[in-house]
């Protein structure tokens, strides 16, 4: 995945990301941080497709995306997971369907899909608590039922807004357990997140900066802690 | 996701239920009850107006108006002869004096005139289609060969009625088609409606990779349900009032009124009106639905 000169305006304000440049390598690990405001989420969008660029340039997977027709961004985005900071759970289907839905969007058979969702359950710790809806689940649960539908359709990238941040230091670190071992698995992952003890915890990641709309670190070889710390 | 009459249970619950909630399927209902009885009502009228052609727009009455018997039978033996000869006459048969006495009987009594009062001898003409328009052609040839010969076109004075009954078949067929506009409008307001309630939940489906075509299929599924619900309310009261106004002129007796009577091909059409009106949704609510969708990222 690649951002070339990429530049992204709301309206006539001032611009929320200024020639925002880098290149994702395929399996990397890469936490995205930067103080409220500073166009993480934007950021974000623009890597799940949910928003274009005003200027700049955007590829991925081969392909340059920045003003790609819209009946081919499905394609693309079935290639995306996202665990969205508000987890955008439906709140009238049960846990099981949640976790299914990407694979029903791909029109997996439901005899198919039932194995993949009932091992993706208990895979977040979630297996007794199937046919529950997202409002009775606690804000951790709720978390880790985004994360498995970010991830049962095996996704080549994932991408997490703050998926740490509605959750106690325990799950904080289990969530990235999770992470880590989808990571391994060769899935490129961007997670975005105040939490500077959570990029401590994955040696070989990765860190992008932005600050007021500009990317402080376009090579990302910056690391936390610092090399030189 | 597959087509809407194959969705499984799973993908039918992708939209939150809430079928019936809203008004649409009542406004649809109202409009096939108007749609139903405009419908009715134009196939009756038109009926009746063919079988009024049929019956008395294709007959001609001619009377040989003569006070002498021998001349008026001798014009009316040429007045047949002529009239058998002309390609726009089906049939001509000259009316029985029995049949006369019999028709005149309310006026003069059972026991016939007698001698003394000339009756003109009386001609019933069937014409074909093609010969309706031809009355005075026909007047013509008779008035060579029976100079007493009198034609009494009934088309001429059924012509207004005829185009009344015409012009209210094509005002029933216009209200039909504004109908149906409504209903497409309904849609429109309706599948509009259920797209910013559901926004969110459309959102997310996109960006999980699901194509606008999908979730067009969600609501066009969702909104065919509705307009079959109302189409059939509306339908079963509106074949109720038929019914029930059918059964009344019937008892008026009036040919003009054929509401009574429908041909079973109206029938037909009408049993119709509640699929046409689901079919009319489904499109609208897709052309809506993906318009609208295409809108958004």
């Amino acid at each position: 995945m690649q951002f070339e000169e990429v530049g992204l305006r709301y309206g006539a304000d001032a611009e929320t990301l200024v020639d925002v440049s880098f290149t994702l390598e395929e399996g990397g690990f890469y936490f995205l941080t930067g103080p409220s405001g500073a166009g993480k989420t934007s950021l974000l969008k623009m890597l799940y497709l949910a928003q274009r660029p005003t200027r700049g340039k955007i590829s991925m997977f081969g392909q340059e995306v920045t003003g790609l027709a819209r009946d081919r961004l499905p394609g693309f985005r079935r290639r995306i997971g996202v665990v969205f900071q508000d987890f955008r759970l439906l709140s009238h289907l049960t846990v099981f369907d949640n976790i299914a839905l990407p694979l029903r969007v791909a029109g997996v058979e439901e005899h198919d899909l039932q194995a993949p969702v009932r091992e993706m359950l208990a895979w977040v710790g979630l297996a007794q608590r199937a046919e529950a809806r997202p409002a009775t689940l606690s804000g951790g649960e709720q978390q880790r039922v985004a994360i498995a539908r970010a991830v049962i359709a095996r996704p080549e990238i994932l991408v997490a807004d703050e998926p740490t941040g509605n959750v106690d230091p325990e799950m904080a670190a289990r969530l990235l357990h999770l992470f880590d071992a989808l990571n391994k698995l060769g899935t490129t992952l961007v997670v975005a997140t105040h939490d500077l003890h959570l990029l401590s915890r994955v040696s070989r990641a990765q860190m992008m900066r932005l600050d007021r709309g500009r990317l402080s670190d376009p090579t990302g070889s910056l690391r936390y802690p610092p090399r030189s710390a | 996701m597959k087509l809407p009459a194959s969705a499984t249970a799973a993908d039918r619950r992708l939209l939150p239920e809430g079928r019936l909630a809203g008004p649409m399927p009542w406004v649809i209902a109202i409009m096939m009850f108007l749609t139903a009885l405009a419908g009715a009502a134009g196939l009756g009228i038109g009926a009746a107006a063919v079988e009024l052609r049929q019956g008395l727009g294709e007959r001609l009455t001619v009377q040989i108006v003569e006070a002498n018997p021998d001349t008026r039978n001798a014009q009316a033996r040429a007045a047949l002869r002529t009239l058998s000869k002309l390609p726009e006459v089906k049939l001509a048969t000259r009316v029985g004096d029995a049949e006369i006495t019999r028709m005149l009987a309310p006026w003069f009594g059972a026991g016939g005139l007698g001698e003394d009062v000339p009756i003109p001898a009386l001609i019933d003409v069937s014409l074909t289609p093609e010969g309706i328009d031809h009355g005075d052609m026909i007047a013509g040839a008779l008035a060579r060969v029976a100079p007493a010969a009198h034609v009494d076109n009934t088309s001429e004075w059924l012509g207004p009625l005829a185009r009344l009954m015409h012009g209210l078949a094509l005002l029933a067929a216009g209200i039909v088609l504004l109908m149906m506009g409504a209903t497409a409008a309904a849609v429109v307001l309706a599948a509009r409606g259920a797209l910013n309630t559901h926004r969110a939940t459309i959102d997310t489906l996109h960006l999980l990779g699901a194509t606008d075509v999908q979730v067009a299929r969600l609501f066009q599924r969702r909104i065919a349900l509705d307009a079959l619900f109302g189409g059939g309310i509306g339908f079963l009261a509106g074949i109720l009032v038929i019914l029930l106004l059918g059964a009344e002129i019937s008892r008026v007796g009036s040919a003009l009124l054929g509401v009574g009577h429908l041909p079973p091909a109206a029938w037909l059409l009408i049993a119709i009106l509640p699929f046409l009106a689901m079919a009319l949704a489904t499109v609208t609510a897709r052309i809506t639905v993906v318009n609208a969708l295409r809108q958004m990222l």
